[in-house]
């Protein structure tokens, strides 16, 4: 099943006779989701991606904007009519029933022509628990189970309805870093073999980005940037993105550009064609480093941490709007631990321009060759 | 939106009725009673608006004699029940072994018809055919003389009232404060010995300051409890309490209101009135001392 | 060597003094426990000793050797003690059924749904706490008069229903059901209704039992409001049936059988405590009172 938002907005009225203006949770929202993808809705904490989530289950009515299932638009229906399973945060599982309970309790609600008999209840039940692996935990109350457990007993009643869409709210957050990496391969196992267009919440790029087909990611309630996670991380479309996405995360200096050639204090680091002069902000990935003795970016080492395949060289420059920065070469290249300054050149690839103004993405020409001193 | 206003007040409706009809519209209701100058029950009329009645109630010897007994039955029974109970929790909470039992043992008044144990106090210590009463037979034994408790001396009946009272109150005290006393934070005991402080410091400078919340709270409700004190009056001397002269002020209003000296809701109204002027005074100071000493 | 001896001499010391200390509480303990038991002991004593041996009595006795149950007998058949126990049946299962469906509802709208005006119709609830029902009796006294409902069930009933209290306390334990609940079961198109009686009801049954069991004791000792309300004996509640017997009943004099009377009256609500111990008093310490 497609979705679609058009212009999806969200207005909260204002709390007080203090703050009388509204807050504004989803600002014209735009997007299309297509068939039987996982598409991670993604930002930080208060920008809106619940509330988005909670309109196209309809547990939130939206100020304006329409939500179309296909070509239906279900806008105006109630939750129940929408044909969407969600599953919660802290899994919302009915304490007193037991597992298999929990899965029936939705199929228990249908009416008219869609209710089952027992028999037809009982066998939707076990299909559900078998594709989550919990056929041995139906009689078990939640409270007996693990968080991983509960996770899958969530998921399973949310799929029992046989549902168009699945919505998943921050699945993960509760489980432990172990079963996090584990209970994701497991959702994106689900949805692949049910091919349920499925929407999730995160606030953990990391998250998205490895089980994803596409990304949204959000702030303050407005749509930065739609795509596949590569994409996105490769191309992004303004300052937020590129910061929010990676680890660790991308190093940001402050720098201009003069006759087509980006300089980081006074000093020329890059050729940029086709950039107009003006101030930018330079965003520049770990990995878009290479360790380079007469490399034009000349930093102070701070130190070096070794990680197996990779080295990491933390050092400070004075363009560099972090305290420090942090670029990943792989281990095989020679680092000198004693040597007071590190010279970097820089892959162009890994390099993004935005404007100082604006946040927005600049975009270059690659020439075929990264500059070197003295050139 | 509109659909969920309706619904919810569909849900509070009964509660709202049940709360109008036979809550808010009386508590109005009693007002304009207490005004109304020589109401006729019969014939649902009165000629005149005023504070008669409270004058009358004020003169009427009975009622004096009620407000009098009401304030004695406080003064005694709330600082002897609260400090019993106090002393009664301690010692429950110091104490392993059978303190299951003795907790389940002092529970018992509370599940009992007041007017039901009310007649076994009244045989213990009334005299029978041949005998003084049980009472009066330990009385004797230690060398005192009988004394008829229930048709006896005004000191007496108010002793037998005032301990009955301390019996019925007690478990609700008991177990406030022994829960109250199990909530301290253990570890501020821990610290302590390891200070060596002695018991009794230990007592007046931990427990007691970090159970005084609950203590007021005990004082307050038995302040308001005692004040309105009367099933425990009936069950010891009978309906009649006026005769017995040992009328409470609850008492004096249903006495008003109905039986053999009844039919006068004003004059009840204006006495019920009178009690809850009494009743929110005390509970105010109370407030005001607690919360000057509670955060000292 | 010498510090060692001294040492073990203040050691014994404090043990000692705290066998003492032990002692004097356990005393003091088992008085009170005596002195709560007596009563029961000496009511149950009286209504097996039989009338004449009762009145006999020089010195009154601790114990029978010649148990007899003629007095409970005459407790069933001279007085209708059967009756009062009935009415109070029907009267305290009435009141408690009635008070826990419309306590649970109030107390829904209040925890889990929204409408304008909730916070200051929930403020004037709370006030409501606060008027002592000695104030509104006289006024429900009159409106029951005039409605003709004296001497029924119905008069009876209806305004011991109002509890305040239990609508708070049940609100506030509903308020602890996660919100996500409510909104997965929105999303599986529950019903108000069926949520309340599906998931609120069952995850809630612990405060519910709770309020039930201490409506039925309050009921089951309610004195004031039955004696009001009626004055045929075929309407009497046990309290005022004790009072009836005590006053026209057996005659004054037959005090083994009011006994009897009394423990068949105590009996039931005993029984329920002993069931409920723990419930009853986790219930009563979160603010129940009594006094």
């Amino acid at each position: 099943m497609k979705i679609m938002l058009k212009n999806l907005t969200k207005k909260f009225p204002g709390r007080s006779r203090k703050h009388p203006e509204d807050v504004i949770a989803v600002n014209d929202f735009t997007c299309e989701i297509p068939d039987g993808e996982l598409v991670g809705l993604l930002g930080p904490s208060g920008c809106g991606k619940s509330t988005t989530l909670n309109m196209i289950c309809g547990l939130e009515d939206a100020s304006s904007g329409s939500i179309f299932f296909g070509d239906e638009n279900v806008t105006a229906l109630a939750p129940e009519l929408r044909g969407v399973g969600m599953v919660f945060q802290n899994y919302a599982l009915y304490p007193h029933l037991n597992v298999f309970k929990n899965i029936q309790f939705p199929l228990e609600n249908l009416k008219g022509k869609e209710r089952l008999s027992k028999g037809d209840m009982k066998s939707r039940v076990l299909e559900a628990a078998r594709l989550v692996q919990i056929e041995d935990l139906l009689d078990r109350k939640p409270r007996e189970l693990s968080g991983g457990q509960q996770q899958r007993v969530a998921i399973a009643r949310a799929l029992v309805k046989m549902p168009r869409v699945l919505l998943l709210d921050e699945p993960l957050s509760n489980l432990d870093a172990r079963l996090r990496l584990q209970t994701r391969e497991e959702i994106r196992k689900i949805q692949k073999k049910t091919g349920i267009t499925t929407v999730f919440v995160t606030h953990d790029q990391e998250e998205a980005m490895s089980i994803c087909d596409r990304i949204a990611v959000m702030n303050h309630g407005v749509l930065m940037q739609e795509g596949r996670p590569q994409d996105v991380y490769d191309n992004p479309a303004n300052l937020f993105v590129a910061r929010f996405l990676g680890t660790p995360p991308i190093n940001v200096f402050h720098g201009t550009v003069r006759d087509e050639t980006l300089f980081l204090n006074q000093a020329p680091v890059l050729k940029v064609k086709g950039v107009s002069d003006q101030d930018v902000i330079v965003g520049i990935r770990p990995e878009g480093f290479l360790l380079k003795s007469d490399g034009p970016l000349r930093c102070h080492l701070e130190r070096i941490e070794v990680m197996g395949r990779d080295v990491s060289i933390v050092s400070t420059h004075s363009a560099c709007t972090g305290t420090s920065l942090r670029s990943i070469i792989s281990s095989e290249s020679r680092v000198d631990t004693a040597a007071a300054e590190v010279c970097f050149s820089l892959k162009p690839g890994k390099v993004f321009l935005f404007s100082a103004k604006t946040e927005e993405r600049i975009s270059f020409e690659i020439p075929g060759q990264p500059l070197s001193k003295g050139e | 939106m509109n659909r969920n206003h309706k619904k919810a007040w569909l849900y509070l409706l009964p509660a709202l009725l049940f709360l109008i009809f036979f809550m808010v519209y009386p508590l109005i209701d009693v007002f304009i009673y207490s005004a109304e100058e020589g109401f006729n029950f019969a014939s649902q009329s009165y000629f005149g608006v005023g504070l008669y009645n409270f004058s009358y109630v004020l003169h009427d010897p009975y009622f004096l004699q009620a407000v009098q007994n009401t304030i004695i039955l406080v003064i005694i029974t709330v600082p002897v029940s609260t400090g019993l109970a106090l002393l009664i929790s301690l010692g429950l909470s110091s104490i392993k072994p059978l303190r299951d039992l003795y907790q389940t043992i002092y529970f018992l008044p509370y599940v009992t018809n007041t007017l039901a144990v009310g007649l076994v106090f009244m045989i213990l210590f009334q005299p029978t055919e041949y005998t003084d009463g049980l009472v009066n037979m330990v009385i004797e034994f230690f060398g005192g003389s009988a004394v008829d408790f229930i048709d006896g001396p005004y000191w007496a009946k108010m002793f037998v009232l005032c301990f009955y009272t301390v019996w019925i109150v007690l478990p609700f005290k008991i177990l406030v404060l022994t829960s109250a006393l199990a909530s301290v934070n253990p570890d501020y005991y821990k610290a302590a010995r390891v200070d060596g402080t002695p018991k009794w410091r230990v007592f007046t400078k931990i427990t007691l300051p970090m159970i005084s919340p609950m203590i007021f709270y005990l004082v307050i409700t038995g302040f308001i409890g005692a004040f309105k004190a009367y099933s425990d009056a009936v069950a010891l001397f009978g309906t009649d309490l006026n005769a017995a002269g040992m009328n409470t002020i609850v008492g004096y209003v249903y006495d008003m209101l109905y039986g053999d000296s009844g039919g006068y809701p004003s004059y009840a109204s204006a006495a019920a009135i009178i009690l809850f002027a009494i009743v929110l005074t005390v509970t105010c100071i109370n407030l005001l001392v607690s919360s000057r000493k509670i955060s000292r | 060597m010498e510090e060692h001896e001294v040492y073990e001499k203040i050691q014994h010391k404090t043990n000692h003094r705290n066998k003492i200390q032990k002692a004097v509480t356990y005393i003091f303990l088992t008085l009170w426990a005596l002195i709560v038991l007596f009563p029961f002991y000496w009511m149950i004593l009286t209504s097996v000793k039989s009338y004449g041996a009762y009145n006999a009595e020089h010195t009154p006795a601790f114990f029978t050797l010649s148990p007899t149950i003629q007095n409970y007998i005459d407790a069933f058949t001279t007085v209708p003690l059967v009756g009062y126990l009935l009415n109070t049946a029907i009267f305290a299962v009435a009141t408690t059924v009635i008070m826990v469906i419309v306590s649970t509802l109030a107390a829904y709208a209040f925890a889990r749904l929204n409408f304008r005006g909730k916070n200051l119709v929930f403020t004037l609830f709370l006030s409501l706490m606060m008027i002592p029902s000695e104030l509104v009796v006289i006024t429900n006294f009159v409106t029951v008069t005039n409605l003709d409902l004296r001497n029924t069930f119905v008069g009876l009933v209806l305004p011991s229903v109002t509890s305040v209290f239990y609508i708070y306390l049940l609100k506030e334990n509903f308020e602890q059901v996660p919100d996500e609940l409510y909104r997965a079961a929105k999303v599986d198109g529950t019903s108000d209704l069926k949520y309340l009686w599906k998931v609120m009801i069952p995850i809630c049954r612990p405060t519910i039992i709770t309020i039930t069991i201490l409506k039925i004791i309050e009921c089951w000792n309610s004195y004031v409001w039955p004696r009001l309300i009626t004055d045929d004996p075929a309407y009497y509640l046990v309290s005022n049936g004790i009072q009836e017997i005590r006053e026209n009943g057996f005659g004054r004099e037959n005090i083994p059988a009011m006994m009897a009377a009394v423990v068949v009256i105590s009996v039931p609500l005993i029984v329920l405590f002993l069931i409920f111990r723990k419930k009853i008093m986790a219930g009563v310490s979160q603010g129940g009172t009594k006094g």
